[in-house]
């Protein structure tokens, strides 16, 4: 076994093997990724945005679910990097025709894959792929399911980082639909492990996951108070699937309460930063004043993105 | 072509070059052969504290450009990526600048490749010059410094770096691989 | 065929024995217990000195897989596992593929299953259609052809009102019904305990109220029809106290509780470890806790091994995909001890769980050793230390949160209608 059983993303020296969970990861190995991506930020800015790390590696898209955006942040990086990137979208429905996901993946790795990134709809898939593959191949968790999308958490963190500086006097507001999200609970996990003293989570009770307070946050159901005084704003995409049933009335009404606009914005500190992890649903999570408002680090978010992305990829394939 | 061809020393442990020294002789080497317009560029971290100090000396108007080569090394594959990477940042327009190379070690020229490498992705210059305090000998690429502090037998197994103090005043050390 | 068991220390809960004493076999029956009968020559003896003698274990709920999932499991294999684990009578529960709902399909598993001299099968017929939950099943034929009880297994009925006539129609013969308490609606797409673990690693969940709320109904339905009901297979701490103040008030119910929920807690699903992915789900620690006390204090009648084997391809996959169960027959007596050494309870008091009591809630005349009972016999080395593998688990389902790990307490001998049916080969 080369992976610490007690942690399987890192290897038995305690380097990233797999990035598949912000959670357990040691602070200084968080830091060294947002270091790292802070040089690949400068690469980016040049004529040729482009270096030749990663040169003759293959990466895979392993796309179970589909998401153009995510899928081709990934594509950029590697390429940035100068790997070569294949994409898969993998029709689930063919899926469910036999070929399991451990077949698909041995199938790709005959293929001489240095790198899988997989999106997948059930949490934990990244975890039994890594679980299964050739000691030299990475894994990276493009998404899973409820459970965690490290790489934008790590932006995020990236994002803030960049515009506040250090962690240890935040106070950090996330809000929506907690219960549902990848993107909250990796956030939570990140934030909790870089020292930030103060985290809450805001949403109706319906979309708050069971005993989140045991993930070190505090719940607020109401918005208003939430968002007294805090320095970042992180909100949360509710999926269109959730707007209307049994969990939350109607848009309308989630908006009323938890959408962000400019008067509820106010309650927090003047210089507090508003993020938002894309794609948005303007008048329902965000209102476009306040997206496009000066306050709004969405964008930059996007950009950060990528040197993130190739800084987990990088330090990844240099630990082999 | 060397301006000056240096000294050749025989290696002592117990008697290591001043780097200031050298330092000032590495200057007036480079003096007649750049315009307050030459890109000079160090590499991180000793050649940056070198290029910053030639910089100033010979009154360079164009600002001072760092490079970290780390995302151009080609033994990545086997040391993997670096604890802590610089950014790179080279603030003056590469297209057809004149542009000297500042590193504290010439070794076996990887290093200059891998940077040549980076400075052709910002632009392409007119020219590139390099200047290294050491020259240790041991290439492996057909690499030479127009300007040498001083050429040292440095043995395999050790190596040889520059160090600064708090004051600023820079030294050359010697550790064991 | 007659068999002296020798030097063995005898545990019999329901005679409260526990003591050395001599066994002795013939003709299928124990003849005689300590002293041998004049004239007794036994055919074989077997010195089983440092052993426990108890009765064959009675398991609750054992999936054979047959028929229709063969590809898991097969009867042979499955029978072969339970003899290995020191069990002589087994239920198995109707979801089979078609579920046990004809008397057709019921009188073959019991052929077959005799063909193969193993442990005695006692199939529980399904309560509905197809476990369909709306039409009911011809319970009387089925029950003459072998059928002791009624389930639904894990399958939903369509509504209340089916579940009420199910109850009112079974009580009218007085058929026992085993029902597992799970609100389908409330459990809907749900894999993990609705608690810290499934909250971390994003998976659906389940809540507690899930099994309360079925289980009100269930209770108050089985008060107004005075049906015999079987509680199987329950997980929360909430449940236990709705079962002990329901016995306490005289409702004439019984319950039990599947092995791997006496030890476990949602803690051991670690990072999607699919060997946890059980129904009903592992809850939080203090639940597991709370069973634990009610197997002692006898709210929960009977612990089973809820056996389920499933092959690598079913388990194999992201956690909420996988296959739920964990194969056990094997892992019933020792993961037993172990709950017993760790609560300090006294092991005729353990062994009661897995024998007499379970009988019992079967209404089969098995798990004791009385004389002139059927000889159906475990026989084990308490001390013994072995490490759960593929290669040492008779199952052909090798999914166990188990794998890897040692238990204490081995199976030596499993006898049954009096003749060797599993030997230990040293």
């Amino acid at each position: 076994m080369w992976l610490d059983p007690s942690n399987p993303q890192l290897n038995t020296n305690g380097e990233l093997h797999h990035l598949l969970s912000l959670e357990g990861l040691p602070a200084e190995v968080l830091r060294q990724i947002l270091d790292t991506a802070v040089s690949f930020a400068g690469v980016t800015q040049r004529e040729v945005k482009k270096v030749p790390l990663l040169r003759g590696k293959a990466v895979f898209n392993l796309f179970f679910e589909p998401s153009t955006r995510t899928r081709t942040t990934f594509e950029i990086a590697a390429k940035r990097l100068s790997a070569d990137v294949i994409n898969l979208a993998i029709n689930v429905s063919s899926q469910s025709k036999g070929e399991s996901v451990l077949d698909t993946v041995a199938n790709l790795a005959a293929m001489q894959a240095d790198m899988f990134v997989v999106r997948h709809a059930a949490s934990g898939a990244p975890h039994l792929i890594a679980r299964h593959v050739a000691q030299d191949i990475h894994v990276i968790n493009a998404g899973d399911g409820r459970h965690s999308h490290p790489t934008q958490g790590l932006l995020d963190m990236f994002t803030i980082r960049h515009y506040k500086g250090d962690f240890n006097q935040l106070r950090v507001a996330i809000v929506g639909d907690i219960l549902h999200s990848r993107v909250a609970r990796s956030q939570i996990h990140a934030l909790t492990t870089l020292g930030c003293p103060e985290i809450r989570v805001i949403g109706p009770k319906t979309l708050l996951p069971a005993q989140v307070n045991r993930l070190g946050v505090h719940v607020y159901p109401d918005m208003h108070q939430g968002l007294k005084d805090v320095d970042v704003v992180m909100m949360l995409r509710l999926q269109n699937e959730r707007m209307n049933g049994a969990l939350l009335p109607s848009a309308q009404e989630f908006y009323k309460n938890y959408g962000l606009t400019d008067d509820k914005l106010a309650l927090a500190k003047p210089d507090a930063i508003v993020l938002h992890p894309g794609p948005m649903n303007r008048g329902v999570e965000i209102d476009s004043s306040v997206a496009d408002g000066k306050q709004s680090v969405i964008l930059p978010q996007v950009t950060f993105g990528i040197a993130v992305r190739m800084a987990v990829m990088s330090i990844l394939a240099g630990n082999s | 072509m060397l301006a000056h061809p240096p000294d050749h020393h025989p290696f002592s442990a117990q008697a290591l070059p001043d780097a200031e020294l050298l330092l000032t002789n590495l200057i007036e080497q480079i003096r007649p052969h750049v315009t307050p317009e030459t890109g000079i560029v160090g590499i991180h971290t000793g050649g940056v504290w070198l290029a910053e100090r030639i910089h100033a000396a010979l009154g360079i108007i164009s600002p001072l450009g760092t490079l970290d080569v780390s995302f151009y090394r080609d033994d990545f594959t086997k040391t993997g990526m670096r604890r802590h990477v610089k950014s790179s940042d080279v603030p003056f327009a590469v297209d057809g600048a004149r542009m000297l190379i500042v590193d504290d070690v010439l070794f076996t020229g990887r290093t200059i490749r891998a940077a040549l490498n980076e400075l052709f992705d910002y632009g392409r210059p007119a020219c590139i010059e390099l200047a290294a305090l050491i020259d240790r000998g041991g290439r492996e690429l057909p690499i030479a410094a127009r300007f040498v502090g001083q050429t040292l037998d440095v043995p395999p197994t050790m190596s040889i770096e520059l160090t600064r103090n708090t004051a600023g005043t820079l030294a050359l050390q010697l550790s064991t691989n | 065929m007659k068999i002296h068991l020798k030097n063995g220390h005898l545990i019999d809960p329901l005679n409260g024995i526990n003591a050395l004493r001599d066994v002795f076999i013939a003709a299928g029956k124990i003849v005689a217990i300590g002293e041998a009968p004049t004239d007794f020559h036994a055919n074989r003896t077997v010195d089983v000195s440092g052993r426990i003698i108890c009765p064959g274990l009675v398991d609750l709920a054992v999936r054979l897989r047959e028929p229709g999932y063969e590809y898991l499991a097969t009867l042979e294999s499955e029978m072969q596992a339970a003899i290995a684990g020191g069990v002589t009578s087994l239920a198995c529960p109707p979801d089979t593929d078609p579920p046990l709902d004809e008397p057709g399909l019921v009188e073959m598993l019991k052929y077959r299953a005799k063909n193969l001299h193993q442990c005695h099968v006692y199939p529980i017929g399904a309560l509905t259609v197809g476990l369909k939950g709306s039409r009911l099943t011809e319970m009387a034929e089925l029950h003459d052809a072998g059928c002791v009880a009624f389930a639904q297994a894990e399958a939903p009925f369509a509504d209340t009102q089916v579940l009420r006539h199910a109850l009112q129609y079974a009580s009218t013969f007085d058929f026992p019904v085993w029902l597992r308490p799970q609100d389908p609606a409330l459990a809907r797409h749900g894999v993990a305990h609705d608690g810290e673990v499934a909250t971390r690693l994003g998976l659906p969940a389940i809540p507690v109220t899930a099994e309360t709320v079925a289980l009100s109904t269930i209770l108050i339905i089985a008060q107004e029809t005075g049906a015999r009901i079987h509680i199987a297979r329950l997980s929360s701490a909430e449940g236990v106290a709705m079962v002990r103040e329901a016995k306490a008030r005289g409702l004439p119910i019984t319950c039990d509780i599947g092995i791997h929920h006496a030890h476990l807690s949602e803690m051991d699903i670690g990072y999607f470890d699919p060997n946890c992915h059980l129904r009903p789900p592992l809850r939080s620690s203090r639940d597991r806790d709370a069973l634990r006390a009610g197997v002692i204090d006898g709210t929960i009648d009977a612990i089973c091994s809820d056996h389920t084997p499933v092959d690598e391809d079913a388990k194999q996959l992201p956690f909420s995909e996988a296959e739920p169960g964990a194969t056990g027959v094997e892992l019933l007596l020792p993961l037993t001890l172990k709950w017993a050494a760790e609560s300090k309870l006294d092991l005729v008091s353990a062994l009661a769980k897995i024998t007499s009591l379970p009988a019992a809630i079967l209404g089969i005349a098995a798990g004791h050793l009385s004389v002139g009972a059927t000889a159906d016999i475990c026989v084990f080395d308490p001390e013994r230390l072995w490490q759960v593998s593929a290669q040492t688990l008779k199952s052909q389902g090798k999914n166990t949160p188990y794998s890897g790990f040692e238990l204490r307490g081995r199976v030596t001998h499993t006898l049954v209608n009096g003749n060797i049916a599993f030997e230990e080969i040293v």
